[in-house]
């Protein structure tokens, strides 16, 4: 059972259902508080069981000593296959989780709205397009290649949004209509050369289920300091978005000013989707549903949504690689269709059950 | 007249090529509480707005304390300058407390987190507001006018001299209206210098101790309630033809529209 799974059983939802008189509730504020640093630990608890079974678990069945000698021994039989496969695999796992998990929240935070992921910035579209004219025009076919470009395609996308959606005059709707138009035209190119060219279609075929089987290819410590950064980056911006939250002009009264944090905020979800993006493909899932997830526990202060859908985002993507692994062993099913498989239902009782929350 | 703490300086105010004022030269004195009053689209809230510095004029400057409001750090302004917007958003499930704790924003820093001051200045704003038994409630579950009282609290641990408040009786029933603009009352006899937009003439007449009056964008008269609320200007800005009486409560100017009035539609 993963921690995303567990949230809303710890937390029956506060205020939304209206139904729990106000003087019952009269020390509220300080038992979440409690609560919230007690669902911290937990969650750093859960990280760590999965770290050890995303480390253990794979093809190659192993015990807990051989894992500790494919660790620690170089001579040990199972030391490439813990070292060079499943270490990196679970680092990038847990990078990758994180940003898209942080880079849903802001999105969320930055438009208030509920139902915004990284992709409405157009991030999956522009990683897609440059994949296939890496792919047409320079002829990539590994996978390594396609990372940067990948990568820049995510960032020139997020600029196109941000530029057509009028610069510093971008509102949260021409921020969604100009991210609307940015995916529609680069989905037409990529659609175009999927159809003329065979080969691009098979390496799109691949790059767009979401996978971490080629984590291990990846430059390990460029991608986490990167995320790393750009995380750091958004976290700081909880408090301005606090103030955010109660809409532009309060925002602007208590000396924020909105555009800039909404370029702010638009570039540290560049860096964190693109970058998980380039690395891992399209994982659409995480960045909507976790922040949902997280606010139904935490309530709506994003000094605590913002860390919280960070390590959900971490858990949950190594849960889902995990369970990938251990399915359809010997094989594999790529991580993007498991979090499809596990978050789409979820998400939908999550929806049904209690209102999506205003932001 | 005393010196100016926000003033509009030959402000050119408008939407894109949409101007609302030109020209628009408008002193907020201090220590009173002025409002602005006039017709629909008579650019009131659009003045509110630059005073506000949401609105950056085209033309000419809005001072606070003299110098320009948008060569100022905002967060330094916000501590001279709350504003209550006219429908600011609560996220869902947001308590009370909460709330109000945002407003302590322009006085805290990466390094300054929430402190002992912020807690004290918290809790005065709401029992300022008469909201302290309602800390732990969620916002969603109040009624309009505890909601409003919430929202003046949050701009309250602001801790400004100035407050602008843009139509804060606005969607209120008649109860909850007096009740905000008592609050109003009470925060300017403790020294704040107050700033609102108001719709109703006579509240506007009892509860002002400065009146701006505004048709087309242009300030049409200036004063004291019992100076400027005459049948003469009331006609001139609402083309509306009335008595004034003394209002038996207060004394202030009464407007009475006439009869005749009828004859308009």
């Amino acid at each position: 059972m993963s921690t995303a799974h567990r949230a809303p059983d710890l937390a029956p939802p506060p205020a939304a259902d209206g139904a729990s008189p106000g003087d019952a509730r009269g020390t509220a504020p300080r038992r979440r508080g409690g609560r919230r640093v007690t669902g911290l630990i937990v969650l750093l608890a859960a990280i760590a069981v999965l770290t050890v079974l995303s480390i253990a678990v794979g093809a190659r069945a192993m015990d807990l000593g051989e894992v500790w000698a494919g660790l620690t021994d170089p001579a040990a039989d199972t030391y490439p296959v813990v070292t060079e496969l499943r270490l990196p695999r679970t680092a990038i796992g847990l990078a990758a989780g994180a940003a898209l998990g942080l880079a849903g929240a802001l999105m969320q935070a930055m438009t208030r709205n509920p139902l915004a992921d990284p992709g409405l910035l157009g991030v999956n579209t522009g990683a897609a397009a440059a994949v296939v004219t890496g792919a047409y025009f320079l002829g990539f076919t590994g996978f390594t290649q396609t990372i940067g470009f990948a990568f820049a395609g995510a960032a020139a996308a997020t600029v196109a949004t941000y530029l057509i959606a009028g610069a510093a005059a971008a509102t949260p709707a021409r921020l969604a209509l100009a991210g609307a138009a940015v995916t529609a035209a680069g989905f037409a190119y990529v659609s175009a050369i999927q159809l003329m060219d065979a080969a691009s279609l098979e390496t799109m075929r691949f790059w767009s289920v979401g996978s971490l089987v080629n984590a291990h290819t990846a430059p390990v410590v460029p991608v986490v300091t990167l995320i790393g950064f750009a995380s750091a980056v958004g976290i700081l911006l909880a408090r301005p978005l606090n103030a955010l939250a109660l809409g532009d002009a309060t925002a602007t009264g208590l000396g924020v000013d909105p555009r800039v944090l909404r370029v702010a905020g638009i570039a540290a979800i560049t860096v964190l989707a693109g970058t998980a993006t380039a690395v891992c493909g399209p994982i659409v899932f995480v960045g909507l549903v976790v922040p949902h997830v997280v606010r139904a526990f935490t309530g709506p202060d994003q000094n605590w949504v913002l860390p919280y859908s960070m390590l959900t985002g971490a858990a949950f993507l190594v849960l889902t690689d995990v369970i990938g692994r251990v399915v359809a062993r010997p094989g594999e099913v790529q991580v993007g269709i498991v979090c499809a498989v596990v978050g789409g239902p979820f998400f939908i009782s999550l929806v049904s059950r209690r209102k999506v929350a205003r932001l | 007249m005393t010196a100016s703490p926000l003033a509009a300086r030959e402000a050119t105010l408008g939407y894109g090529r949409n101007v609302i004022s030109a020209d628009l030269t408008v002193d907020i004195p201090e220590g009173e509480f002025t409002v602005i009053m006039g017709p629909n689209a008579c650019g009131k809230s659009t003045l509110l707005k630059a005073l506000a510095r949401m609105l950056k004029p085209s033309h000419g400057t809005v001072l606070l304390d003299g110098k320009d409001i948008h060569h100022q750090p905002t967060r330094a302004v916000a501590r001279r300058l709350g504003l209550l917007p006219q429908s600011p958003t609560a996220p869902d499930g947001i308590t009370v407390a909460d709330l109000v704790a945002r407003g302590r924003y322009p006085h805290q820093g990466i390094l300054r987190q929430w402190s002992a001051e912020d807690e004290r200045v918290t809790g005065e704003a709401m029992e300022a507001t008469d909201i302290a038994d309602l800390a732990s409630r969620g916002v969603d579950e109040l009624s309009g006018g505890q909601r409003q009282r919430v929202w003046i609290a949050m701009v309250l641990a602001q801790q400004t001299p100035l407050l602008l408040l843009d139509e804060p009786t606005t969607y209120l029933d008649i109860t909850h209206q007096i009740e905000v603009l008592e609050l109003c009352a009470k925060l300017h006899r403790e020294g704040r210098t107050l700033v609102a937009v108001l719709h109703d003439l006579n509240q506007a007449a009892r509860y002002a101790t400065h009146l701006i009056a505004m048709r087309g964008g242009a300030v049409v008269a200036e004063g004291a309630p019992a100076d400027i609320v005459t049948a003469e200007t009331v006609r001139e800005v609402f083309d509306l033809p009335c008595r004034i009486i003394d209002d038996p409560e207060s004394g202030t100017p009464l407007v009475i529209p006439s009869a005749r009035a009828r004859n308009l539609v």
